[in-house]
């Protein structure tokens, strides 16, 4: 994190409106040069409203977006990369000539033969982009978005559909492209993906920004506790529908399918209190709390407003 | 400008690279025309239409029908009183038989028996059938003489040719455009586009070129592929002929923007290509003449481009008219190109 850094991109009470649906709702936010910035949230929270606002692709309602300490303008363009979720290319066109197609839409171009061993494309750079697989063409799309040399780079759940294997790749090239000094702009529902490669995420919903912050220190505000997990079975009370949990646990409980989760900053008062009430905890698994169960409560909470 | 320039051959060039290497397409855009000009040029060479239509030269306001071969079924009798212009229209095959019956000044049935002139072009199949049935219809009152036409007559391939190369034309200006413009929209490639520094000008000009380029190249190769078989006439400017296809192909093309620039479906956008395509097909005198049409009709054919089209190609090639004498349909073509550039232009959207 380079706090110190003027924000390579500041977005001032942006607002979406469509006919009576607000889909972002004067948000605010920036991005330091050079960091990776996660925009997380359930579908519809306004994530790729917001994105695409920024990008220039959809026409903000209000609010006020600034590139490098100015209004953008068609200039950006230039300035920036973007992966869609989905994109598809021309039909009959090699690797490289999209590449090269691609390239000669900027005015400026990083090197095609760099690009093509950044994102490793060498082995099927001449080959037809229809005839490649999910993660070649992933990689491809990504070595697009990086044609014209960009400052910064949008990236719209760019591992959507690709194996473990294929997305740990993924997520070394996207390292690698923020060593180079490029500020990355990721969306996922990988909340793994985030934690990993983010140092400031946004958590969006509802169009408005309900949490911000680097993902360790977002949950070290919200979680100072730890999560239990006892199978359901420890807690029957002769049969699998009757279940007897003790009342006076310190500690939030939830009942999952298979297991009872019990989320407490007392670890020991709330085992002892267990074993107080005969609760068997041969299988008791202790976890600290993930983004993921961070997003879960954040979004819940919102959807319960 | 550099960069304009840049952008625009890009995107021409990616464009052709992906046309020329669909086969199937390609192929099929060079067969069919083939294809259809010689299942036509057989078809018609063995005669096998059954509608006719007879100039009937007079100076009476209506046909009389108190003869035996005027009472004839299907066959639809035009009155004109201009006999040279009649047989214009038979040399160009807009009319079957110039029928000029006796005056009745020239003497009264009773007293000498009267002589009908009529003409027939003798390169037309229906030409050939109604002759046999006026001269069926003969009595000892009433006689047909054969007239031939001064000048040079025209095959019906040749007059056809002109019609299915505009056709052709047509099908790949609409269907390749249009189709293809709204297959990048609903699969993303417009929107992957837009996110770059290309302008939708831009794209929209190297979207025509290209096509541009590849009808005029079909086009001239289905043009000496079926000459070489077919030995049709071509008595006009090849340079003429080129400029008349050249601003068709473009007038079509900027209609085909038109319809393509919003719908993101496919199945829309193929409904109102063919609500397009059908009519042009069938009132632009692609196949017959509109000679003795309703006039509403005939109102409607100007309206479209290919009516336009076919016409100046078709002086030029069966007339040997000049630039001059097809300024009108050359205005027409223009005006409509910049009208539907600019409708479809102003409607274009990437998403």
């Amino acid at each position: 994190m380079n706090q110190a850094k003027q924000p390579i991109l500041e977005v001032r009470r942006l607002t979406k409106k469509y006919k009576e649906a607000l889909a972002v709702a004067g948000i605010d936010f920036s991005i330091q040069s050079g960091s990776c910035f996660g925009l997380l949230g359930p579908n519809g929270a306004g994530k790729t409203t917001t994105i695409e606002m920024i990008e220039g692709l959809t026409p903000p309602t209000g609010g006020e977006i600034f590139f490098q300490g100015r209004p953008v303008d068609s200039r950006f363009r230039d300035h920036c990369g973007i992966q869609f979720q989905a994109t598809a290319l021309q039909d009959y066109l090699t690797v490289r000539e999209v590449l090269d197609l691609f390239g000669n839409l900027y005015r400026r171009r990083a090197p095609i033969e760099s690009l093509i061993s950044l994102c490793g494309l060498s082995e099927f750079c001449d080959q037809d982009t229809d005839r490649i697989s999910g993660g070649q063409r992933q990689r491809l799309l990504l070595a697009v978005a990086l044609v014209n040399n960009p400052d910064i780079i949008f990236l719209d759940e760019p591992t959507t559909g690709l194996d473990p294997h294929a997305r740990r790749n993924f997520w070394e090239l996207i390292r690698t492209i923020k060593q180079q000094g490029k500020t990355v702009v990721l969306t996922t529902h990988y909340m793994e993906e985030a934690y990993v490669l983010c140092d400031e995420i946004a958590i969006m919903d509802h169009g408005t920004i309900i949490a911000r912050g680097a993902p360790d220190q977002l949950l070290k505000r919200n979680f100072n506790r730890v999560t239990l997990e006892i199978p359901k079975a420890a807690f029957e009370n002769g049969s699998p529908n009757d279940l007897k949990i003790p009342a006076s646990l310190p500690g939030e409980v939830h009942l999952k399918p298979d297991t009872i989760e019990i989320h407490t900053s007392e670890v020991n008062a709330t085992l002892e209190q267990l074993i107080k009430e005969k609760v068997s905890l041969s299988n008791l698994k202790i976890r600290s709390l993930t983004l993921e169960d961070l997003f879960l409560q954040l979004t819940q909470k919102e959807s319960e407003k | 400008m550099i960069f304009f320039i840049k952008r625009f051959f890009t995107v021409l060039v990616a464009r052709n690279k992906e046309f020329i290497r669909d086969q199937s397409a390609l192929g099929w855009n060079l067969l069919f025309p083939i294809l259809v000009i010689f299942g036509f040029a057989y078809a018609f060479s063995s005669g096998s239409q059954d509608v006719f239509k007879v100039s009937w030269v007079s100076q009476e306001e209506k046909v009389s029908t108190a003869n035996e071969f005027e009472k004839t079924q299907y066959i639809q009798f035009i009155p004109s009183k201009d006999l040279e212009g009649s047989l214009d229209k038979l040399k160009r095959h807009q009319v079957d038989l110039v029928l000029k019956p006796r005056s009745p000044s020239q003497g009264s049935p009773s007293e000498t028996p009267a002589t009908d002139e009529y003409w027939i072009n003798s390169t037309s199949p229906k030409g050939y059938l109604l002759e046999r049935i006026l001269k069926s219809t003969q009595t000892p009152t009433r006689i047909f003489e054969k007239q031939t036409v001064s000048g040079q007559e025209i095959r019906y391939v040749d007059w056809l040719i002109s019609g299915l190369l505009a056709m052709n034309m047509m099908f790949s200006a609409l269907f390749g455009v249009g189709y293809t413009m709204v297959r990048y929209r609903k699969t993303g490639v417009l929107k992957r586009l837009r996110a770059t520094p290309l302008s939708s000008f831009e794209f929209l000009l190297a979207q025509v070129a290209s096509r541009l380029i590849l009808i005029t190249g079909v086009t001239a190769a289905v043009y000496v592929g079926s000459h070489a078989f077919i030995h049709f006439k071509m008595m006009g400017s090849y340079l003429n002929l080129f400029l008349v296809m050249f601003l068709g192909a473009m007038c079509l093309i900027s209609l085909s923007l038109c319809v393509a620039s919003r719908t993101a479906s496919e199945e829309f956008a193929g409904g109102l290509l063919n609500l397009i395509s059908w009519p042009m097909m069938f009132l632009s005198e692609v196949w017959f003449s509109l000679e003795g049409a309703h006039p509403w009709v005939k109102a409607s054919a100007q309206m479209m481009p290919l009516t336009h089209i076919i016409r100046a190609a078709r002086a030029i090639m069966t007339e040997g008219a000049g630039l001059q004498q097809v300024s009108l349909h050359l205005g027409v073509l223009a005006l409509m190109t910049v009208f539907f550039l600019g409708i479809g232009s102003y409607l274009f959207r990437w998403r």
